[in-house]
Order: C-alpha cells, then sequence, then structure tokens
C-alpha cells in the first residue's frame, strides 16, 4: 500500500483478533486529535469553498451555498500560479534530492566506523531548525540582495547583468525552497541509508557491477523508502509553502505560488470562499501526484 | 575489462608474500598460498584465524597491505573486485532483495554483456534445482534455497575461481550434507577451482581436495585430507583436525627405521618416518581411536606402546563409538574412542585400565615442545570434580 513507503517495514503483523478495549483507548486521542484538527476544519473549507456572496452584503460576508463556479474561477484566475507552485516545488525536490542523497550516504554509510562523527553530522543536518525558519530566509533576502556579495560577484564577472537581482526571481524562490527542506529529505534518506546492508553492494561488485552500476541498480532500488518519503516530505509543503514566494521573502509578484494566493484572498481580499476552493485544489491534487508517485516507485517490494 | 568472456575452466589461483594488516592487528602474515586450477581446496580454521579476509583479499573487498595475488598467471593485486575473473557465495548470500531470484541470477550476466543471459539463469537454477521459484523474491525462500540460488548466482557467471566463504553455516545438518555432495557434484562437473573458507573440519575433511589449516594468519599444514589427518605437524593440526592424544619426552633412543621417547618413564615407539623431530625434547601423538583400553597389564610386546595403568575418568557414549577419558598418573589425561561392538561400555569410571596402541600408529610433532603448550594443566573445574568424586568414592569403599 501506498503509505507503506514511511515504515521501516512493510511486514504487517499479524493483529490480534480479540476486540480490545485498550487499543481503543489508546487509539482515542488520536481520534480526537483527527476529528478535531483535520476532519472538523476539512469540512468547514469545503462548506466555504461553495458560499455564495451576500447580496448588498460587506466585502468578506459570505452566505452558504452551492456555488461551483468558485472552483471554475479560482482556476481560471489563479491556474498559472498553481502550476507555478508544483513546478518549483518539483525542481526544489529533485535539487534537495541530488544535495541531500551524498550527505545521508555520507553520514548512514561511510561515517558508520565513527559514530560520534555521525551523530555530529546529524546535528548539523538539524542544526538550522533551532534558528526560526523566517529569520533564515530573510537572512537569505540580505545575502542575495542587490547590494549583497552574491549578486555584485555575480556581476562583476557578466554572469549577471548590471541591472539584475536575484531576489525576486524563481531561482531565489527554489532556492529558498530548497534550502528550507533539505533536512527533510536528509533525515528520512539517512534513516534508510543507515541501514543500508553493505554487503550487497560488496555482493554487486562481486557480480561484475562497477561502483557507478551498483550504485544504480542496488544501492538506489534499496534506498527507495528513503527517496520516496523524503521526496514526499518536500514536495507537499513546498507545493504550498507561500513564505519563500512571497514579496516579503524571496519573491516577487511574478515568483507567486499558489499559496501566495491563498493567503491573498484568505487574509487581504477576503474572498474566502476562492481561497478554500484553491486549497481543495492543492490538496487533491497533491493527493493525486503522491499516490501515482508511490504507486509507481515500487516500494512495495521492499522488505 | 581483464574478463570477456566464460573461463571454460578453472584458473590457478597463487598468493606471495600476502600480509594483511587492520588497525591495531595483523589477520595474515606473510602468506604463500598456491591452488591449482581444477582443485577444491578448503581454507580451515578456528574463527579469527584469517581465512575469511584471505578470501575477501582473493575478491579484492579487501587491499593486502603487501604481496601479490595472481589469477590464472596474472596479476590482480591492483584490479577492483568487479574486474576479476572471481564470483564469492558469501556466508550471507547476498541475494539482492528488491530483485527476483531469476533477476539476481542474471545480474553477473548482464554486467558483462553476456548474450541472453535470461536462459542460462534457468539453465544455473535448474542446476541448483530451483528453476521453478525463478520469479520468486530471496525472502520467499528458505535458508537452504538462498544458499542454492547464492550458489547458482555465482557459477553461472563461469568464474575462473569460485569463493566460499561458509556457505553451509547457517544450514541444519542434513540439508549440510546434501548441499556438501551437490557442491562436489558440481565442481566436479564443471570443472572449476573452489576455494572453500571453513571452520568445519568434516566439511573441510569431506569435500576438499587439498585442506589448509590456518592458524593466526599463517598456513599451519597443507595435503590431502588423510595425510593432515595421519600426519599433523603441529600441535594445533593434530587438535583442531580431529582430537589427539599427545606427549612430550625426551628422546631416548634411535634406529634405522624409529625413535623411543621417554614418556613419563615409559618408552614409546615411534615410526622414523612419521616423526618430524629425531632428538631432544619431542612432541609425539597418536589418534584416540587407534588406541584400545585393555584391562589388564599386556604382556610386553615390542610393535605395541603401552601406557598405564590409568583410571577412568569419563565414559560417554556417542552412538558409533564411545568416548572414554583415562588419567594416566604422570602423562595426564588421554581419550580414548572404543568403536560400540558389544552392547554398553566395556569398562565403567573409576576401573583401572591400561591403554595401548600399534607403534606404527604414533605420529612425532614438527613443534618445538618449548614453544607449544605442554599438557594442558589439569586445573579445569571439571576434571577437579571428577578426580573430588574418585576421592569420595574410594573413601567410601575403604569405610
Amino acid at each position: 500500500m501506498a503509505f507503506t513507503a514511511f515504515s521501516s517495514q512493510a511486514v504487517v503483523e499479524q493483529a490480534p483478533r480479540k476486540r480490545s478495549v485498550i487499543a481503543l483507548v489508546l487509539l482515542l486521542p488520536g481520534i480526537l486529535y483527527l476529528v478535531l484538527f483535520f476532519l472538523a476544519p476539512l469540512i468547514s473549507l469545503i462548506i466555504t469553498s461553495f458560499q455564495q456572496p451576500v447580496l448588498d452584503g460587506d466585502i468578506g460576508e459570505y452566505t452558504a451555498g452551492f456555488q461551483w463556479q468558485n472552483y471554475a474561477d479560482a482556476m481560471a484566475e489563479y491556474w498559472p500560479l498553481v502550476l507555478r507552485a508544483f513546478g518549483y516545488a518539483l525542481i526544489a525536490t529533485v535539487l534537495a534530492l541530488v544535495i541531500s542523497y551524498p550527505i545521508a550516504y555520507f553520514i548512514g554509510v561511510k561515517a558508520r566506523r565513527w559514530p560520534l562523527l555521525q551523530s555530529l553530522m546529524l546535528t548539523l543536518v538539524i542544526a538550522p531548525f533551532f534558528i526560526s525558519f523566517l529569520l533564515r530566509t530573510l537572512a537569505w533576502k540580505q545575502i542575495m540582495s542587490d547590494e549583497g556579495p552574491i549578486v555584485v560577484f555575480l556581476k562583476s564577472i557578466a554572469v549577471l547583468p548590471s541591472d539584475g537581482h536575484l531576489t525576486g526571481t524563481a531561482f531565489s524562490v527554489i532556492f529558498g525552497l530548497t534550502y528550507n527542506f533539505i533536512p527533510f529529505m536528509t533525515l528520512p534518506l539517512y534513516a534508510t541509508l543507515e541501514r543500508l546492508d553493505t554487503r550487497y553492494i560488496e555482493a554487486g561488485a562481486d557480480l561484475y557491477a562497477s561502483p557507478w552500476t551498483t550504485f544504480r541498480k542496488i544501492t538506489i532500488p534499496l534506498s527507495m523508502p528513503g527517496i520516496v518519503s523524503g521526496t514526499l516530505l518536500t514536495f507537499i509543503p513546498a507545493a504550498g509553502d507561500y513564505i519563500n514566494a512571497s514579496r516579503d521573502f524571496l519573491g516577487s509578484s511574478s515568483t507567486a505560488m499558489v499559496g501566495n494566493a491563498i493567503e491573498a484572498n484568505f487574509l487581504v481580499l477576503q474572498n474566502y470562499p476562492i481561497a478554500a476552493a484553491l486549497s481543495i485544489v492543492l490538496m487533491a491534487v497533491i493527493l493525486i501526484i503522491v499516490g501515482i508517485y508511490v504507486r509507481r516507485s515500487g516500494t512495495e517490494d521492499l522488505i | 575489462m581483464a574478463i570477456a568472456s566464460f573461463a571454460d575452466k578453472g584458473a590457478d589461483l597463487e598468493l606471495v608474500g600476502i600480509t594483511k594488516r587492520f588497525p591495531g592487528f595483523t589477520a595474515i602474515e606473510a602468506l604463500d598460498l598456491s591452488i591449482p586450477a581444477g582443485s577444491f581446496f578448503a581454507l580451515l580454521g578456528p574463527s579469527g584465524c584469517g581465512k575469511t579476509t584471505t578470501l575477501r583479499l582473493v575478491a579484492g573487498l579487501e587491499e593486502p597491505t603487501a604481496g601479490r595475488i595472481l589469477i590464472g598467471g596474472k596479476d590482480v593485486t591492483s584490479t577492483k573486485p568487479f574486474q576479476r575473473p572471481v564470483n564469492t557465495v558469501f556466508q550471507s548470500y547476498a541475494l539482492f532483495p528488491h530483485m527476483t531470484i531469476l533477476e539476481n541470477v542474471a545480474f553477473g550476466l548482464r554486467r558483462r554483456k553476456v548474450g541472453d543471459p535470461v536462459a542460462k539463469a534457468h539453465e544455473a537454477l535448474r542446476l541448483v534445482e530451483l528453476d521453478h521459484l525463478a520469479a520468486r523474491r530471496p525472502a520467499q525462500l528458505s535458508g537452504g534455497q538462498q544458499q542454492r540460488v547464492a550458489l547458482a548466482r555465482a557459477i553461472v557467471n563461469r568464474p575462473a575461481l569460485l569463493l566460499l566463504d561458509e556457505p553451509l553455516g547457517a544450514l541444519d545438518l542434513k540439508l549440510r550434507r546434501q548441499m556438501q555432495l551437490e557442491l562436489k557434484t558440481i565442481q566436479t562437473e564443471v570443472g572449476l577451482t573452489f576455494l572453500h573458507v571453513t571452520h568445519d573440519q568434516e566439511e573441510a575433511m569431506t569435500m576438499a581436495d587439498t585442506v589448509a589449516v590456518m592458524n593466526k594468519g599463517r598456513i599451519e599444514q597443507m595435503g590431502a585430507p588423510e595425510e593432515l589427518y595421519e600426519l599433523p605437524r603441529t600441535a594445533f593440526v593434530a587438535n583442531f583436525l580431529g582430537q589427539s592424544n599427545l606427549f612430550t619426552g625426551q628422546v631416548t633412543g634411535s634406529s634405522a627405521d624409529a625413535i623411543v621417547v621417554d614418556v613419563a618413564g615409559v618408552p614409546i615407539t615411534v615410526p622414523r618416518t612419521r616423526a618430524k623431530r629425531h632428538a631432544g625434547e619431542v612432541t609425539i601423538g597418536v589418534r584416540p581411536e587407534k588406541v584400545s583400553l585393555l584391562t589388564e597389564a599386556p604382556a610386553p610386546d615390542s610393535a605395541r606402546n603401552v601406557l598405564g595403568p590409568g583410571r577412568v575418568t569419563d565414559v560417554s557414549f556417542s552412538g558409533v563409538s564411545t568416548q572414554y577419558l583415562v588419567q594416566v598418573p604422570g602423562v595426564g589425561e588421554l581419550t580414548v574412542f572404543a568403536q560400540n561392538m558389544v552392547f554398553g561400555p566395556v569398562v565403567h569410571e573409576g576401573a583401572e585400565v591400561w591403554i595401548s596402541w600399534n607403534a606404527d600408529h604414533g605420529f612425532g610433532l614438527e613443534d618445538d615442545p618449548a614453544d607449544g603448550p605442554r599438557f594442558a594443566p589439569d586445573d579445569s573445574t571439571e576434571s577437579i570434580a571428577v578426580q573430588r568424586r574418585i576421592a569420595l568414592e574410594e573413601e567410601l569403599e575403604q569405610a
């Protein structure tokens, strides 16, 4: 099944047949939590997405209705932002994977002999979390600002035209997304690679596979559970992210993602039905993409 | 690439002055070894003796600190494992869990771009009688089946040299016997050179043409299994390969075809050709099954060696034979295996016995007794307990 990608072992233990009161009691907090903080808001969101404006009412006044039109309007106006969100998220996920895999491989496989180095490096991976994600993103805005060293340098070697910017471009938004989600990619990758049995790699080498072929044919397939959970943990929040693409941080109006549209409609334009419809669309598209992806990645085969 | 085609027969392997040091210890010290093409060679030794390291050096999974490795006359010391004409059956099997049995077996063929890998993989699976499981995954197979797949995955490549790293270790006794026979049959059929690493002396002796006994990074002795068993050269071999009764003493007499060794005052004769050292202090021995147990002092016979009287301290029945431990004053504890020709043990614990063996069956070790251990001191808790009991019983009898 799809979500075995998150568990370390797909083998399902035989569930006890006996109906147990304790099991229900243990489940109760989780069920309550989900009902209160997921199901109820979701239903409220769906209801909101079908609301219609109150005739002669104030801005932001809506009444219950069944207005499908909201979805059509939202998509007609914001489809480029939806596309951009998934495009940026996809690029950022791929970049984060390419950057994180070597790090995770080093910590999880190469550094096995030195547990101290392993824990030190893991600490470094999560160290950015000690500082607010907003602060770090603002710091990048400073670093990449027009007067900042990077822009000055790029201009001096004529990579960037003299009137060019870094902030407010697709580059800086994707950079921000990649940077902010790297730990979410590295940690699941590490968790899988740390358990990777290097004897399979030796067996690959023994069977005439060059290091590159061994990596492609053995290491990658065996680390698939980590790759799947890492990419999901990066892609899903990145697609809905509105901080990096926001004008106040690394983006501009030309880099707005669907998250920015939702934020604007909820908080600025007070067009709640459109915002809710966009949220539902975002959620549905993510669900479909993730479903196809997990099915295709074939992680069910891994024991 | 070094290997483009199938090897039509096994290649010989030569290790020249191989030394392997790990941080903190030396696994192998100046090892020279030569394995002729097409032979079944067993490297036998206790765990930690360096036998698996030797295998990994040949496979290319470790690099030697010094020395050269030649396969079929070609120096492969500096080549990577995937460039060597060698395949390994790993102790853990290391079957790729994400591939089917068929794909596991075809893996090596595909890497070498051998034509029609699927048909060849099926053929190899038929050889190990597992073709009907080709579509399964390794986790769906039993240990014995996995072992056979690992074997098929290695031999399908027709390597010049097949390395077996204790591949039968995880199997139960019956399956082990069966696999030993199958391995031997496959080796004879395919004609590959097999290098088999094991700590099981019986396995080494039944399967291999040549056995090398390894200890502490050195080869103690090498030869045909019968030769190793009949004429062990060192105390280690004498005790690791089966059991031995060893005695140390001064050579007191010497003739053209025998030497006489003084063991606790008793002259023991050993054939000159079966002894490696002919003067000074020597260690001699005899295998427990060559020794017979007598209940009364035998008439002097120059063709037989006699020790005794001693006292039986332990009798243990093991089906085919019975093992007696005999404490001979001044000599120590001796082991005697007696075939169970009659029902029940011949003598009981505490009985007074003499032990005797044909003088031709003794052997003399190459070891300098001063280096090696002499008789193990009789201070194990077991022997103390046995001695106590005997003393108590004697007391009771007298009372």
